[in-house]
C-alpha cells in the first residue's frame, strides 16, 4: 500500500475561529493508481494537497495519521518532513506556471534544487536529459529562462523537475486548468506516461474537471466542504454514482453533443456550508434533493461493494 | 443584425511600439436576432479581443463593425451611449467586475445616473426588481449586499440583469461562466438560453467546447487571429474539417468515451481539402463544404 490517510484533519486559523477545511478524511492509495480528487472551489482539495507536502501557518494539524509506504510522515513536523519532501512525496503546484524563477536559467534551477538535496547534478544530468526527451522538451530549454517558454512548456519542465528523484507519490494540483484543451490533453496524458514508466509509483491527480479524471484516473475520490462524499473506481464513479451530489454533479455537465433545446441540464441549487462552522450532520443535506430526517446526524463512509465507498444514510 | 467584416486588430509592442502584432485578422461573421455564436479559441486566438473591439473598448485597425446595417466603428458621445443601450457585456472575473468597497447596487446606480437621469426614483426601483426577476434573484436577497457576501453566480447574474435593464440586443458574455463552479454554471448557461429565447443575441466566448455545444446554433472557431472554420454547431462540431478544428475536438476530455476512441475513429476519415495553416502565412479563403459550414482553405 502507498499512501495510507486515515482520518486526516487540518485546520486554518484565523480571527474568527478555526476553518475546518479538512475534516475527517480517509483514503488509500495503491502502488501504481492514478487517484482523482474532484470537488468545488472551497471543498479543501488543495488543502489535502498541501498539507502532504508543507502544512505550515495558518494551516493547523489537529489529527490524523497518514502513512507512505508503511512510514508514518511528520506532517506537524516542518523539518522531520524534510527528509520525504521532493525525494518521497513531490508536487506539481498549481500555478506551476509561475513557480519558477524568472531570474535564473533553468539548468541552474534544477542544480540548485538537486544540491539542495544532497544529489549532485552531473550525475543525474542523463536522467534529466530522457526526461527531457518524454514530454517532448527540446534539451536546449535548460539554458533558457522561464520567459522564453510558454505556459505549456513551463508545466512540462515542472513536471520533469518535479519527478526528477523518482518521488513514491506526486500530487497534481490542479495542473491543466489554466491550459488549452488541446495541451491540456498532452500534460494529462504525460502524467499516465510517468506512471507507466514507473517515474513516479502513484499519483493524485486534483481537478474539478470530472472529464478529465474519467480519461486518466484509475479511482476518482469526491469531496464535499471538507469530508469525502464518495470514492471508488473510475467507471463506478462515472457510470454508477450512489451519493446524490456525485450523481447531481455528473449530470450537470454539459458535453459535446449535448443542446440545450435537446436535453435541459440541472445545476445544484445553493452553495456549499461556511467551514467556520459547518453544520452538524451531512454538510450535503441543504442542497439534497433526498435529505430527510436522518441526514441530521453525520454519516459514516461505508464500503457498499469492494472498494466503493459512501457516505450518505440513503445507503442500506 | 451584428456583422464583422473584415475587422483587423494590430497591437503595437515591444520598445518604442516598434514591434506590431496582429491579434485579429480578416475576421469576419454575421450574428442574426435571437442566435448565440460561440467564438471558440485557445489563449492568445484573439477572441476576448474581437469582443471588447464590439464593445468599442478596443479601437479597430481595420474593418467594420455593422449594427442593424450601419457601421458602429467609429461613432462618439450621444451616439455611442445609444449603442451601449443596445449592445452590453460580461466579462469573466465577478469580484473584478465589482468594486469590493461599495455595495453592489452601485453597478445600477451608476446606470441611472448616465441612461435614465428622468426616471422617479419608484419606477426605478421596480425596473431593477424586474430586471433582477428575469435572471431569477429576488431583490431583498442581493441588494444591499457587499461583492463578498454574494456567490460568484449570484454576481454574474446582478451583471446580466444590469445589462437587461438597457434594452440591449446584443451581448458580449467573454468567459463568462469560468470561474464558477460546475453545480452553478449549467443554471447561468441555461438562463442564457431562456434570453435567447426572447429574442437576445449573444456572442458567447469560450476556450470550453462542450459549453460552446450547449448553448450556441452556430460556432466560430479562431485559431491565431484568424477564422478557420465555422458554421452551425452541429457541422463543426461533428463533422469538423481543418486540422486544427479536429485537433481541439479531439482533445475535448469526455465522459462518454476515452480519447483513445476518439483518435481511431479520426484516423479513417480523409479530405481532399488544402486547409489554411497561419503559420505558413498566406492568404486564406472561406470555403462551404456543406451548407452553413465554411472552412478556410489556402488561397491560390
Amino acid at each position: 500500500m502507498s499512501l495510507n490517510v486515515s482520518n486526516l484533519r487540518v485546520y486554518y486559523q484565523t480571527l474568527k475561529g478555526d476553518v475546518k477545511a479538512l475534516d475527517g478524511v480517509t483514503f488509500d492509495i495503491r502502488d501504481g493508481e492514478i487517484a482523482g480528487i474532484v470537488g468545488e472551489s472551497g471543498c479543501g482539495k488543495s488543502t489535502l494537497s498541501n498539507s502532504l507536502i508543507t502544512l505550515r501557518l495558518p494551516m493547523k494539524f489537529v489529527g490524523g495519521y497518514v502513512s507512505l509506504d508503511g512510514n508514518e510522515l511528520p506532517l506537524q513536523d516542518h523539518k522531520k518532513m524534510g527528509g520525504f519532501r521532493y525525494k518521497k512525496i513531490s508536487i506539481i503546484p498549481q500555478y506551476a506556471m509561475n513557480a519558477l524563477n524568472p531570474t535564473v536559467k533553468l539548468r541552474r534551477l534544477i542544480s540548485d534544487l538537486l544540491n539542495c538535496h544532497g544529489v549532485g547534478y552531473d550525475e543525474i544530468l542523463p536522467e534529466l536529459n530522457r526526461r527531457l526527451d518524454v514530454v517532448n522538451l527540446d534539451r536546449a530549454v535548460l539554458d533558457m529562462y522561464p520567459v522564453e517558454l510558454s505556459g505549456g512548456m513551463k508545466q512540462r519542465a515542472v513536471m520533469v523537475i518535479s519527478t526528477l528523484l523518482n518521488p513514491s507519490l506526486l500530487i497534481a494540483d490542479e495542473i491543466t486548468s489554466a491550459l488549452d484543451v488541446s495541451t491540456q490533453r498532452a500534460v494529462a496524458e504525460m502524467i499516465v506516461e510517468f506512471r507507466d514508466k514507473i517515474l513516479v509509483k502513484s499519483v493524485i491527480f486534483v481537478t474539478h474537471d470530472i472529464s478529465i479524471l474519467y480519461q486518466i484516473a484509475d479511482s476518482i475520490i469526491i469531496m464535499y466542504a471538507g469530508k469525502l462524499v464518495e470514492r471508488a473506481g473510475t467507471e463506478i464513479i462515472i457510470n454508477k454514482p450512489i451519493h446524490p451530489y456525485t450523481e447531481m454533479l455528473i449530470s450537470s455537465l454539459p458535453e459535446v453533443g449535448v443542446y440545450h433545446n435537446d436535453k435541459r441540464l440541472k445545476g445544484i441549487p445553493g452553495k456549499p456550508p461556511q467551514l467556520l462552522s459547518p453544520p452538524p450532520g451531512c454538510r450535503f443535506k441543504e442542497r439534497c434533493p433526498q435529505a430527510f430526517e436522518k441526514c441530521k446526524e453525520e454519516p459514516p463512509m461505508i464500503e457498499i461493494e469492494p472498494n466503493h465507498w459512501v457516505a450518505c444514510w440513503r445507503v442500506k | 443584425m451584428l456583422e464583422l467584416i473584415n475587422l483587423t486588430k494590430v497591437f503595437k509592442t515591444g520598445a518604442f511600439s516598434s514591434g506590431r502584432f496582429k491579434a485579429v485578422n480578416n475576421v469576419s461573421f454575421k450574428i442574426e436576432r435571437g442566435e448565440v455564436t460561440s467564438l471558440i479559441g485557445e489563449s492568445g486566438s484573439g477572441k476576448s479581443t474581437i469582443g471588447k473591439m464590439i464593445l468599442r473598448l478596443l479601437t479597430i485597425t481595420s474593418g467594420e463593425i455593422k449594427l442593424d446595417e450601419r457601421n458602429i466603428s467609429t461613432i462618439k458621445g450621444a451616439e455611442l451611449r445609444q449603442y451601449y443601450k443596445k449592445v452590453q457585456g460580461v466579462f469573466q472575473d465577478p469580484f473584478s467586475s465589482y468594486n469590493p468597497i461599495f455595495k453592489v447596487d452601485r453597478v445600477f446606480e451608476n446606470l441611472h445616473d448616465v441612461f435614465f437621469k428622468e426616471l422617479r426614483q419608484s419606477e426605478w426601483i421596480d425596473k431593477v426588481d424586474s430586471a433582477l426577476k428575469k435572471v431569477g434573484l429576488d431583490s431583498e436577497q442581493v441588494l444591499g449586499k457587499y461583492p463578498h457576501q454574494l456567490s460568484g453566480g449570484q454576481l454574474q447574474r446582478i451583471l446580466i440583469s444590469r445589462a437587461l435593464l438597457l434594452d440591449v440586443s446584443f451581448l458580449v458574455a467573454d468567459e463568462l461562466i469560468s470561474m464558477l463552479d460546475a453545480s452553478t454554471r449549467i443554471d447561468i448557461l441555461n438562463l442564457l438560453a431562456d434570453l435567447k429565447k426572447g429574442g437576445l443575441s449573444i456572442l458567447f466566448i469560450t476556450h470550453d467546447l462542450s459549453l460552446g455545444y450547449y448553448l450556441s446554433e452556430k460556432a466560430v472557431i479562431l485559431y491565431r487571429g484568424h477564422v478557420v472554420e465555422m458554421g452551425s454547431t452541429n457541422r463543426v462540431f461533428l463533422n469538423p474539417i481543418h486540422h486544427y478544428t479536429r485537433r481541439l475536438i479531439s482533445s475535448v476530455p469526455r465522459l462518454d468515451r476515452k480519447w483513445k476512441d476518439i483518435d481511431s475513429l479520426q484516423k479513417n476519415e480523409k479530405h481532399s481539402l488544402k486547409c489554411f495553416d497561419p503559420a505558413e502565412d498566406g492568404e486564406l479563403e472561406m470555403v462551404e463544404v456543406e451548407k452553413d459550414h465554411y472552412v478556410a482553405v489556402k488561397r491560390r
